[in-house]
């Protein structure tokens, strides 16, 4: 924030090198949006009609609240398995972090469908996970078809997004601090409470915001995985356009997660100002 | 030998890491007085941090026992030692400001509120910080944070104050400045100090004691004036400062320190009753306050001698002198190469 920058014509030049990506940005992704937009208000005539039929619908409410609901126990469970990982990475040797660093990136080198057949296959009626469940005196585990199916295959996709961001600030947390709350009389878990775990907020915030925005649109695991009684955001929007061509009331639904999104990110925009400005470096860098 | 009451007390200290060969510290057994100033000093790799950690609690004891006050503390959380630490790098915690670093300790004890309020002033004042309570570490200079860092370690009043290279972050000026404010708190608190250093010239300007680290085990201790007029091992004299160190006879060492000797182009000018050598000048440099004369005798051995600001002198690099000394003033240590340390 107090860093010095380049002022003045280096500054000046380097916006040129962010037309290539403002250009695609522009024909790609906000002429799009804007189409939406446009016709989820102009059409079948001008006016807020389809969004106070989204409003006004409640299965339609019904499918936001249960999105926002999964979207949040997702990032809940990956933030608390995700956690004691990085923690853990920061602590083992070079070799070890390299090794679990492998571990949490193997999803990004899985195609997306293969990685969810492949959930299909282990919550399937008689597959491994129910088996390994019954073998241990747990009969009639299926998680195909319901909420905890697709929380846990998704999960899996977002663990690496939540590790990541908190391995980085980890690494920048100066372990001498906790020896230094030590000797100051703070128990360990006082000196974790008080020091270790503030200094990594900003990994939790940065986490935290992009597992569960990237959550409220996922389409393929819940389609896949879960049932249409159970249906989430991004299937009602894409039943609507594939199967009742309504382009403007998705356009409408689709607008409402995008001001649902942008809250949720002013909110962890406000947490996060106050914990980032009074970092060191670190914080400023991630 | 009857067991010391107070102050902090180590009993055959030992550490050893698996996988090494010998141990960090190997065998420590030291009495740090109530009050005193005690300085570990060594090159790194001597033990004296590791000798440090134990006490403070951060590293666990291979063997032996620290005790404070006669309490047994080498196996207490570090959190229960009621020790101060200061780091060198600081550790300040830099979402904190610095009132809030210095009454961390305070806190942690549940002092009341205006006490904290009263004592953070206090201690802010003493290392003439008062104006930036409110800032936070990365807003202030290495040599504010440090202050900043001693603050808050004797805010809470510990039973002593454990500081492991304070200065060694720091450029030479701060250093110097840093080292007369910490001397200067330590007659105003009266608090035990354990200094650890590699500087030597920071241990012989602040301690009342000095504890020489080599190799795991203390090669010496002593007060400054010992260590340097009468070294007890070749080590020690080279490590504290420079020294003509001559191998009269077989199986030992004389030292004598360049203050110590006197130049002469001829041997007329040589009193009675003086110890002589001829050497060779090698180098001459005129530091101001005096002027320093480097030697190589006859045996190939190197020395030095310190001529002070005033002294005129005619000696230039190639030419013979004879070094002259008063026996009184040599320090007689045995050889290394015959003493097997």
């Amino acid at each position: 924030m107090t860093a010095i920058r380049p002022a003045g014509k280096p500054r000046a030049r380097a916006h040129w090198l962010l037309l290539p990506a403002a250009a695609v940005l522009l024909v790609v992704f906000f002429y799009p949006l804007a189409t939406i937009l446009w016709r989820s208000i102009a059409e079948p005539e001008f006016g807020p009609g389809n969004y106070l039929a989204v409003l006004g619908d409640a299965v339609a409410l019904r499918v936001v609240l249960r999105t926002l609901g999964t979207a949040l126990i997702i990032t809940a469970v990956t933030l608390l398995i995700a956690y004691p990982y990085a923690y853990a990475m920061t602590l083992v040797g070079r070799r070890a972090r390299g090794l679990l660093t492998l571990l949490v990136l193997m999803p990004f080198w899985t195609s997306l469908m293969a990685r969810n057949f492949a959930w299909y296959v282990l919550e399937q009626r008689g597959g491994v996970i129910e088996r390994a469940f019954a073998a241990i005196g747990i009969h009639g585990v299926t998680l195909l078809g319901s909420v905890a199916g697709v929380t846990v295959a998704m999960v899996q996709v977002m663990l690496p997004f939540m590790v990541l961001p908190l391995q980085n600030a980890m690494l920048g947390i100066d372990r001498g601090l906790l020896h230094a709350a030590g000797s100051l009389g703070a128990p360990r878990p006082t000196a974790f409470l008080r020091i270790y775990l503030p200094l990594s907020m900003p990994g939790v915030l940065s986490g935290v915001s992009v597992v569960f925005i990237m959550s409220l649109g996922f389409y393929i695991t819940p389609a896949l995985l879960g049932t249409p009684q159970q249906a989430l955001v991004a299937q009602v929007i894409g039943t609507r356009v594939n199967d009742l061509l309504d382009f403007p009331g998705a356009g409408a639904l689709g607008a409402v997660l995008l001001v649902i999104t942008l809250v949720v990110l002013a909110l962890l925009g406000r947490v996060a100002g106050p914990v980032g400005a009074s970092m060191t470096g670190g914080g400023d860098r991630g | 030998m009857t067991e010391p009451m107070t102050g902090i007390a180590t009993t055959q200290v030992t550490k050893a890491y698996p996988g090494s060969e010998r141990p960090a510290v190997d065998d420590v057994s030291l009495h740090i007085a109530d009050g005193e100033f005690m300085t570990f000093l060594g090159p790194s790799g001597s033990g004296k941090t590791t000798m440090l950690s134990m006490i403070a609690g951060f590293t666990p004891l291979s063997a032996g026992s620290i005790t404070v006050d006669g309490r047994e503390i080498s196996r207490l959380k570090p959190h229960r030692r009621d020790l101060g630490v200061v780091f060198q790098q600081y550790a300040l915690f830099p979402h904190l400001s610095v009132a809030r670093n210095v009454a961390f300790g305070l806190t942690q004890r549940k002092r009341p509120k205006a006490e904290i309020d009263r004592r953070v002033g206090e201690v802010l004042e003493m290392v003439g910080l008062s104006g930036v309570r409110e800032r936070f570490p990365r807003q202030l200079s290495g040599g504010q944070q440090q202050r900043v860092a001693l603050a808050r370690a004797v805010a809470y009043e510990p039973r002593a104050l454990l500081l492991d290279e304070p200065l060694a972050a720091l450029d030479k000026r701060l250093r110097d400045q840093l080292q007369r404010e910490i001397a200067h708190m330590h007659r105003e608190l009266g608090m035990t100090f354990l200094f650890v250093t590699h500087d030597q010239q920071e241990a012989l300007t602040l301690s009342d004691r000095i504890a020489v680290f080599n190799e795991g085990r203390i090669e010496q201790l002593g007060t400054p004036a010992e260590l340097y007029e009468r070294p007890g091992t070749l080590f020690v004299a080279q490590f504290l400062g420079e020294s003509n160190a001559l191998r009269l006879r077989p199986g030992e060492v004389t030292i004598v320190r360049p203050e110590r000797v006197t130049l002469h182009t001829g041997t007329e000018s040589v009193a009675a009753g003086q110890q002589r050598r001829s050497a060779t000048v090698t180098d001459v440099v005129y530091v101001g306050d005096h002027s320093r004369i480097w030697l190589r005798y006859a045996d190939g051995a190197r020395g030095c001698a310190v001529l002070g600001a005033g002294t005129t002198h005619e000696h230039r690099p190639g030419s013979e002198v004879v070094v002259a000394w008063h026996p009184e003033h040599e320090a007689v240590v045995p050889d290394a190469e015959g003493n097997p340390k």
